[in-house]
Order: C-alpha cells, then structure tokens, then sequence
C-alpha cells in the first residue's frame, strides 16, 4: 500500500514510565507517529501496550516523561485534556453504553444543544441536529448501520467498532489511538475495520494501532513500535521484517540477540 | 453488518413489553377492583382524588428515587429523611416564616443526600450499605429531636400550600406532584445532565472514558433523591397539620416497589419517570383496593412486599437476558 505519509510529526512521545504499586508497566517509552501514518504499536499480554494508552488518553498520568503533540509539549491530566490536543481513543471495551443508542453515544458528554441560549444553557439537547451530524459522521466511513435509533447492544462487534470510530473521527481528531479493534471480530469485520482505518489515515489522521494479529499489522501499519516488560525494544518499518521476526520480537526471544 | 429482520422484530417485541408492562399491570389491576367493589366508591373521582392526594408524597419520593436508581445507588434513608425534614420544617414553622421552614427542611435533605454520596465514593462501600447506617442515624435524630413529640403546625398558609389548598379547584398535592413530575421528565428525557445520569449507571467505565466526571453525577443524584424526600416531609407535614418521627416510615418499601415496577432498573441505567408514577399510584390504588375490600394494614403490607418482589423478579430476567 502506498500512503504519502507526509512528515510532520503529529504525536511524540518521550521517556514516559508508569509503575503500579511494586510493577513497572512502562520504562522510558519513547516513539513518534507522522500525520497519515498508521504506527502499530505490539507487545505480548502485560507488556504495558493498555498502559501506554491510557497515559496519553488521560485515563493514567506517566510518572515521568513527556508527551509532545504538533511538536508543542501538552499536559494531559484527563480524557478532555487529550481530546482538546485532538487526541481520540477507540477503548479495548470501546467505551460505549449499550442501553444507548447509536446517536446517543456518538455524542456522549459532546452533546449538541438547544439553539436558544436558554435552553443551551439548562443543557437541553437537539436531537435532531444530533442525528444529521451522526448520520453523516458514520457515512464518512461508508459503514452500513441499519438504524441510528438502534441501541449499541443490539449492533454487532463491528458494528460497534465501526461507531466508536465514527465517534473518535466526528471529533476532528488529529490522532487516533486504537486498542485491538478487531480482537472479538470476524474476518470479514477486521477487514473492514482495516478498510475503515485506511480511510482514516488518507485523511490525514495518525492512527496507533494496539494489535496481536501480525496479517492485521502488516495490513495496515508503516511502522511498527514493540513493547517487551514495559520497555520499547523496536521500532521498525512493517515492510522491512517479516512477520516471523515481529512474532520473536514480541516473545522476547530476540532481546537476547539484539 | 445487517441486522436481521428477525432479531430486530423480536427485541422491538421485547422493550414494547418491558416498556409497556406498567400499563398492563396497572389497568389489570383497576379492572379487578373495578370489578369486585363495584358496589363501594372505588371507581368514583373523589376517591381517586383522594388516591392521589394520599399518593402525592409516595410520588415525589418515588421520581427522586428514581434519579439514585438511574446512576446505579440505592437510597434507603429517604424514609428517615421525611421524618426529620417535616420534624425540621415544622419546628422553624413555629418560630419563623414559611420560607426558613422550607429552607430548613430542604437543607435537610440536601445535606443527607451530599452526605451519602460522600460515604459511598470515599468509603468505595455501597449504596445499600451506606444508605442503610444513614436512615438509622437519621430516624434516631428524628426521634431525639422532640423526643417523640408531635410537632402541630397551625400556619394556615402552610397548610394550605403543602397540603389541603385547592388552586382553581385543581388540588396543591396535584400541582406539586405534577410540577415535580415535569421537571423531572425534563432532566431525565430532555437534558444532557440525564444522559450523563443514565450514562454513568449503564456503564461508569464509558461515561469515565467520555470524560464526564461520574463522581459529581453520582452524588448529584443522592442529593436530588433526598431532597425529594424531604419535599415529601413538607408534604406530609401539610396535608396533617404536623410533623411526627413515625412520618415516611412506612414509605421506603411501597417507594422501591412503585418504582422497580415502574420499569426503572435497580441496576443502573434505565429509568422511567412516567414509571415511577404509575407504579405509585398503583401501590395507592392497591393499598385504597384492600382497604376498601376490608383488608388489614398488615396484609397490605404482605401486598406491597409481594409486588417488589414480582418487580424485581422481573427486572433481573431482564438483566439475564438483555
Ligand atoms: N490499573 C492497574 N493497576 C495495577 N497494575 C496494572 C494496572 N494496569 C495495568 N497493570 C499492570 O501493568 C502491566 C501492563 O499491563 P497492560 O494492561 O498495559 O498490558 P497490555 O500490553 O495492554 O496487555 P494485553 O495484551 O493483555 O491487553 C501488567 O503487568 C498489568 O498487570
Ligand atoms: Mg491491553
């Protein structure tokens, strides 16, 4: 796949560690992703990839360490923090409440308001203008969604993969972080979670993709960062190494040899 | 990535009952006692206007229950609460103007209810534990506070606002209940702070991640449902010129049975206003029913733990299978 990954830096990470309690889930991490680029980010079960997430998503502060997004170094205290850098997060349980409905969770705590500035005032919501905007939000992604009005837990796995990136892209977010979006799908699913993530990053958009599945990685990403206990231990280019390679180095057996 | 037509039909069946179960309830119910008294005043408009003036302190405590239910508490001190707002309210009554008895009483509502949400997101315990030290503590300062005594209240204006007063024929209880019942469909259909609330009982991870601060929702909900509560103990207060401890004592049972029944989850989430009507004025239709049949207070109270159990029943298939 040829994608003109344009050089600018849309997100860099620097040295960040995090411990809990007795564990250290990250030792100075340190990677970069450019705009349109598609960064798969491995790593075997426990070796800190969540963790990561979550400290530039603002769920968790690093202990140390910087975050820098357009170049410039931002503080992210909170999921809004990270929202208002135009950083969005696609959650490994996606985030979604199933009692709701599509247009509901597309716009959970963004709600669009009554135009009278009372009304917007005591929150009141315009629905209507909700559902328009969700309505083409998801046709951006070409996704077939049988209705906007039906509840999350009626949708299937890539149903819902396909709203909550809706929901990370309505946003306008510059940079979208994805942890293991097709972990529970089938195969006909991952490839159109795929199909949705090129689209997205042909729009510019820096996607960090969290994946155990090296055919989904080597779909889709430039580049991939591997996590081994909570250190970075590579960061190679996906068309450059086999996945054979990728496999020993996330099972750590090439960590002797490096 | 096509749902199927099936499954669709099947689940629209589905909510249609869950949604719609109130109704039939309700309605089987009046049938049955339309039928068997039919030589009494069941069916006459006095004696639902009296359903509904009986009812009106029951409702309101069911729609404030209704909010600490849609963000997943429990609220079992709101009983105590009525007791202590009235005792609260009456005793400033006789001292100052209505305006610091309301003031007095509602405060003391509003402070149970920041008091509960506090124990229950410091301590991490849960509702139902929490809730129930508070309605000790709190019928135990009802009770110490006139030790026993009733509390008459002879403010004319009083009584006439939060109890007997007619405005253009229509009942204040009626007003009150209606009123409440508005701004709360409102909050909870209409607002964003609703689907905050219903959001942070369906799934606290989500609305966390969304970035919507759960703990304040959490809590704002306590303090709406006490405070409801304590409009209650007004209530009560009016309607019997005075205020006693045995005040709402009895409520807390028929309150959580108007409202599971109502379609509201006790599991956080999902909630219905409209609900939490019916189901009150089900429970006062029920109650009014038995009596008129010549029932015991007893067995009354054997009817209403027999419907929450039913409710609940109903509301954990539905857990099961949704
Ligand atoms: N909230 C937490 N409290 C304590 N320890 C944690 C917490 N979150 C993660 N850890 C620990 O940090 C380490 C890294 O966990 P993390 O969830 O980031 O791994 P992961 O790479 O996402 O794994 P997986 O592939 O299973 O999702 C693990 O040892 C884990 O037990
Ligand atoms: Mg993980």
């Amino acid at each position: 796949m040829v994608r003109t990954a344009l050089d600018q830096v849309a997100l860099e990470v620097n040295n960040i560690s995090k411990s809990f309690g007795g564990v250290q889930a990250l030792k100075n991490v340190s990677f970069t992703i450019n705009k349109g680029e598609v960064v798969g980010l491995l790593g075997d079960n426990g070796a800190g990839k969540s963790t990561l997430v979550r400290c530039i998503s603002g769920i968790h502060q690093p202990d140390s360490g910087e975050i820098l997004v357009n170049e410039q170094p931002v503080t992210i205290t909170s999921p809004l923090d990270a929202r208002a850098c135009g950083i969005e997060t696609v959650f490994q349980d996606l985030a979604m409440v199933p009692e709701f409905n599509i247009t509901e969770n597309l716009f959970l705590n963004r709600e669009i308001r009554h135009k009278n500035p009372i009304l917007s005032w005591l929150g009141w919501l315009d629905t209507k203008a909700m559902e328009q905007k969700g309505r083409k939000a998801l046709n951006r992604l070409n996704s077939r969604i049988p209705s906007y009005t039906e509840k999350i837990h009626n949708l299937s796995g890539g149903q819902r993969q396909a709203v909550a990136i809706a929901r990370a892209v309505n946003w306008g977010a510059d940079i979208v972080i994805m942890d293991e979006p097709t972990a529970a799908l089938g195969v006909e699913q991952s490839a159109q979670v795929n199909e949705l993530i090129n689209i997205i990053s042909g729009q510019g958009v820096a996607v960090l993709l969290i994946s155990h599945n090296m055919q989904h990685v080597s779909e889709t990403c430039d580049r991939a960062v591997v996590l081994y206990q909570g250190t970075s231990i590579a960061d190679v280019s996906v068309k450059e190494v086999s996945k054979e390679q990728l496999v020993s180095l996330i099972t750590g057996a090439s960590v002797s040899a490096a | 990535m096509i749902i199927t037509q099936s499954q669709r039909l099947n689940f629209k069946q589905l909510a249609l009952k869950r949604e719609a179960f109130i109704y039939y309830i309700f309605f089987a119910v009046l049938l049955i006692f339309a039928v068997a008294l039919h030589d009494t005043a069941f069916l006459s408009v006095n004696n639902f206007m009296n359903i509904i003036r009986q009812t009106a302190p029951v409702t309101i405590m069911a729609i404030g229950l209704t909010f600490a239910l849609a963000v997943g508490h429990i609220d079992l001190s709101i009983g105590s609460v009525v007791a202590l707002s009235a005792l609260v309210g009456a005793l400033l009554l006789q001292h100052t103007g209505i305006p610091l008895a309301i003031a007095g009483a509602l405060l003391v509502g509003i402070t149970i209810g920041l008091i509960n949400g506090l124990l229950i997101e410091r301590l991490q315990v849960s509702s139902l534990l929490i809730t129930l030290g508070t309605m000790g503590v709190v019928t135990g300062l009802a009770r110490q506070l006139t030790n026993l005594e009733s509390v008459p209240i002879i403010n004319q204006d009083f009584t006439f606002f939060f109890g007997a007063g007619e405005v253009w024929g229509i009942p204040v209880l009626l007003i009150w209940t209606l009123a409440i019942a508005l701004v709360a469909f409102v909050v909870l259909n209409n607002l964003a702070f609703g689907r905050h609330l219903l959001a942070a009982g369906g799934s606290p991870k989500a609305a966390r991640a969304m970035g919507i601060n759960v703990v304040r929702v959490r809590l704002t909900a306590l303090v709406i449902s006490s405070s409801a509560a304590a409009l209650a103990g007004l209530l009560y207060a009016g309607r019997l010129h005075g205020a006693r401890y045995t005040l709402g004592e009895a409520d807390l049972l028929t309150v959580i049975a108007a409202v599971a029944i109502g379609g509201t989850s006790l599991f956080g989430g999902r909630a219905s206003i409209i609900g939490a009507i019916l189901g009150s004025l089900l429970m006062g239709m029920i109650n009014n029913g038995l009596i008129l049949s010549g029932f015991s207070t007893n067995e009354q109270m054997i009817a209403r733990g027999i419907i929450l159990i039913i409710a609940v029943a109903i509301g954990i298939k539905e857990l099961k299978n949704g």
